[in-house]
């Protein structure tokens, strides 16, 4: 006892070492110095290894000449291009498949979700069905059905699908008219971001004046009459400066349009329909988890069921659905690199492939193929992050 | 699984380089010694070159190559495991140690030769690239094929020498680029391409993969210089030795007439140069840090280079791949050994 009232006496001067404080600091520069000095001894010693074995080494590689076409490329690539060149050829090409692979899982997967909760015993088992069959299948045998069953078995171009002369449907792709634009386009594109710009603000002033007196704007119909009338009207009035590319077969393959190779439809498709297997559940929970009090309070103050499910349940649900949402996004992402399977053109068959290949800087290859993996990962989740927390519950 | 085992390869190299390099330099030799067996790098499966027979067994001229070393350092051919690798994974595979020779159809170029940290050890098939169509195309000559959608196997001199050809002659082309030759094979015959480009000789082991061989074609082109042969890691002198004249002492072999049926005879022959082949007298086998009867133990177990190349692409086989360059320099080939002496 007075040993203890002696200590709470001088609390004035704590010896330095027992501060819980200055420990703590001590630690974590001790922690930093150690894992800073072992990744110089790694990276050290794996340079002076490949010295020794005789690889070459270093970052030059990038402005060689690659000399290997690519199969897609969303940016002048040809052959006389250089290794870096590939690389962003690659990175794009992963994008691409990414982009496609969320924007369709997520629609697939939110519509399952919402059917699995159908109080239709059909549809409910359908739904359930198809979550249970994809995913549970290896993704990589879906890539390869998708791939084999249907890509391999269309017919070849010479005897390709057409619909109307204009789209063609062969083992070669499909084959789109593509838009070529004229030098007048400029006024139209502005028109574009012009009315873009309009919808922003309408749809502000819209939620301002409902917040404000109640009164409803029909803000979609609105939008929707601006985002297309105005840049027609201007597409017109500058005489139409743009006209279509049509693909057409010529020797062995089809020239001309834009395609869809069957190795992007493929992975696009194996990609979502697998990921939105799990987003559906991830819906599905989410919708659960709102108590069912609150339909029942909205039906008591006399919402509509649609109302209820837009105004209640769903921003309440995406509370719990956007953190796993999260992680199925970064799934698709890196299970985009299955791609080298089937031949698509990612970033890990380009560049971790083929370029690792022919330069052999396998170290600094792999390197940079995991940094971009790790910030593409970031983007995502940083995004994400802020998504959620501006979907959070806002105490008021 | 082809990216997971580049990873794995790929770790393992990094992993491998990371550890103190203290001791590497001539390591391999003794390493397999002492393993008692030789870890070979082969393909996945490439009749005529490396492929399993229906017995499970690793068969052709690419897996004799190390045969013959076994058989010149244990003095028994069947000393050897067999590593498949596709394209991609093979060099990373022997710079990372998880095999000690890699005989895979290889193409020897300034490039890999110089910047892989590794070393070239002979040439045990002159090659060069050509290319397969679909008889239906109607095509005779790869001049005709501008526009023309190909499937190459990734990391290969395929991807390149097909390019290059495309650009010199001012033609279009499309690559689908796979990671192994059973997808390359696959997607040709479903026409997902209009023709396959690869080595001549491989082209003629591939088709015999197709289920109607006798729809395809080989063009009569050939766009490249491909020399293949046995790859080792730089470094180890003692290893490259061994490897290089194991392939050196079959082709002396054939050049002296030394076969697989005769060589026991040929221990008593007078022959000067057959004594020295063999072992009898003259150079020792020290010299390699093997036995004496090397490479008789090589001729009596793996046979000479001409057996071995009719056995496995030649008559005897299914290719049918006629000697060409690869007969010996003295019978218009430019198949050539340095004397053993
Ligand atoms: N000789 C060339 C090409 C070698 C090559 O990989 N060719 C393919 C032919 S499609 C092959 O052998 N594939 C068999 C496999 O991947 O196991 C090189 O060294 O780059």
């Amino acid at each position: 006892m007075a040993d203890a009232s002696s200590e709470r006496e001088t609390p004035a001067k704590p010896r330095l070492l027992s501060d819980p404080k200055f420990r703590a600091l001590v630690f974590q520069i001790i922690a930093s110095i150690t894992v800073a000095a072992f990744i110089f001894f790694i990276v050290r010693n794996t340079l002076h290894n490949m010295e020794s074995r005789g690889i070459s080494t270093g970052f030059g590689f990038l402005d060689r000449v690659s000399g290997f076409g690519i199969l897609q490329s969303l940016i002048e690539y040809n052959e006389t291009s250089t290794y870096g060149r590939t690389f962003v050829v690659g990175l794009l090409n992963t994008i691409l498949v990414s982009v496609l692979g969320v924007f369709f899982a997520t629609i697939i997967g939110f519509i399952m979700g919402v059917l699995r909760l159908s109080s239709n015993w059909l549809i409910s088992k359908l739904a359930a069905t198809y979550i249970e069959i994809f995913r549970n299948i290896p993704l990589l045998l879906q890539i390869f059905f998708w791939y084999y069953a249907i890509g391999f078995n269309l017919p070849g171009p010479r005897q390709a699908m057409s619909v109307g002369e204009s789209l063609f449907l062969s083992n070669r792709g499909l084959y789109l008219p593509a838009p070529v634009f004229e030098s007048g386009f400029m006024a139209t594109g502005l028109a574009i971001i012009g009315s873009i710009v309009a919808v922003i603000f309408l749809a502000r002033w819209a939620r301002k004046r409902f917040e404000a007196t109640g009164q409803l704007f029909h803000t979609v119909y609105a939008s929707l009459a601006i985002l297309i009338l105005v840049p027609a009207l201007v597409f017109f009035a500058s005489g139409s400066p743009m006209h279509l590319d049509y693909p057409s077969l010529q020797g062995f393959n089809f020239q001309g349009g834009v395609v869809v190779i069957p190795e992007l439809f493929a992975l696009v498709l194996a990609l979502s329909i697998y990921t939105a297997a799990f987003i559906a559940e991830t819906v599905r929970s989410g919708i659960q988890a709102v108590s069912h009090g609150q339909t029942e309070a909205a039906s008591a103050l006399g919402l509509r069921p649609s109302w209820t499910l837009r105004l209640v349940v769903i921003p309440q649900a995406m509370r719990v659905i956007i953190p796993p949402l999260t992680s199925q996004y970064l799934n698709l992402t890196k299970n985009s690199s299955l791609a080298a399977a089937i031949g698509y053109p990612d970033l890990v068959a380009v560049f971790a492939g083929t370029t690792l290949n022919q330069t052999g800087q396998a170290v600094e290859i792999i390197a940079i193929t995991m940094s971009v993996y790790l910030v593409l990962s970031l983007v995502i989740s940083i995004f994400m992050n802020w998504y959620n927390a501006k979907m959070a519950l806002r105490e008021r | 699984m082809n990216l997971k085992r580049i990873s794995v390869l790929t770790a393992a190299a990094t992993a491998g380089l990371m550890i103190a390099g203290a001791a590497h330099a001539g390591t391999t030799f003794d390493s397999v010694k002492k393993n008692g067996f030789v870890k070979c790098g082969v393909s996945t499966g490439l009749p005529g070159f490396s492929a399993t027979d229906d017995k499970g067994n690793w068969k052709g001229i690419d897996v004799d190559v190390c045969r013959a070393v076994a058989a010149a350092m244990f003095g028994d051919a069947d000393k050897v495991k067999y590593t498949p690798l596709n394209a991609k994974e093979r060099f990373t595979a022997l710079q990372s140690g998880e095999v000690d020779v890699l005989s895979r159809n290889t193409t020897w170029t300034f490039t890999r030769d110089t910047s892989l940290g590794l070393n070239f050890a002979g040439v045990n098939y002159y090659d060069g690239q050509g290319f397969m169509v679909s008889k239906k195309l109607g095509v005779k000559s790869a001049k005709e094929l501008s526009g023309a959608s190909v499937c190459i196997q990734a990391g290969t001199t395929t991807e390149l020498n097909l390019a290059d050809y495309f650009r010199a002659n001012k033609m279009e082309y499309k690559a689908i680029t796979y990671d192994s030759s059973d997808e390359t094979v696959k997607a040709f015959e479903a026409g997902r391409c209009d023709m396959l480009t690869s080595d001549q000789s491989q082209l003629y082991a591939l088709r015999i993969k197709l289920t109607d061989p006798n729809s395809a074609m080989v063009l009569p082109e050939v766009i490249s210089k491909e020399p293949l042969g046995p790859v080792v890691r730089q470094g180890d002198d003692e290893w490259f030795n061994l490897v290089r004249w194991s392939l050196f002492a079959q082709i002396n072999a054939e050049e002296a007439g030394v076969t697989m049926k005769n060589v026991d005879d040929m221990m008593k022959s007078a022959d000067p140069n057959i004594r020295r082949i063999l072992g009898v007298e003259g150079v020792k086998g020290e010299f390699l840090g093997v036995d004496d009867k090397w490479a008789y133990n090589i001729v009596k177990q793996v046979g000479n280079y001409g057996e071995m190349f009719e056995r496995n692409v030649g008559q005897g086989s299914a290719l049918k791949i006629a000697r060409g360059q690869n007969a010996l320099w003295n019978k218009g080939g430019i198949q050539y050994a340095p004397p053993i002496r």
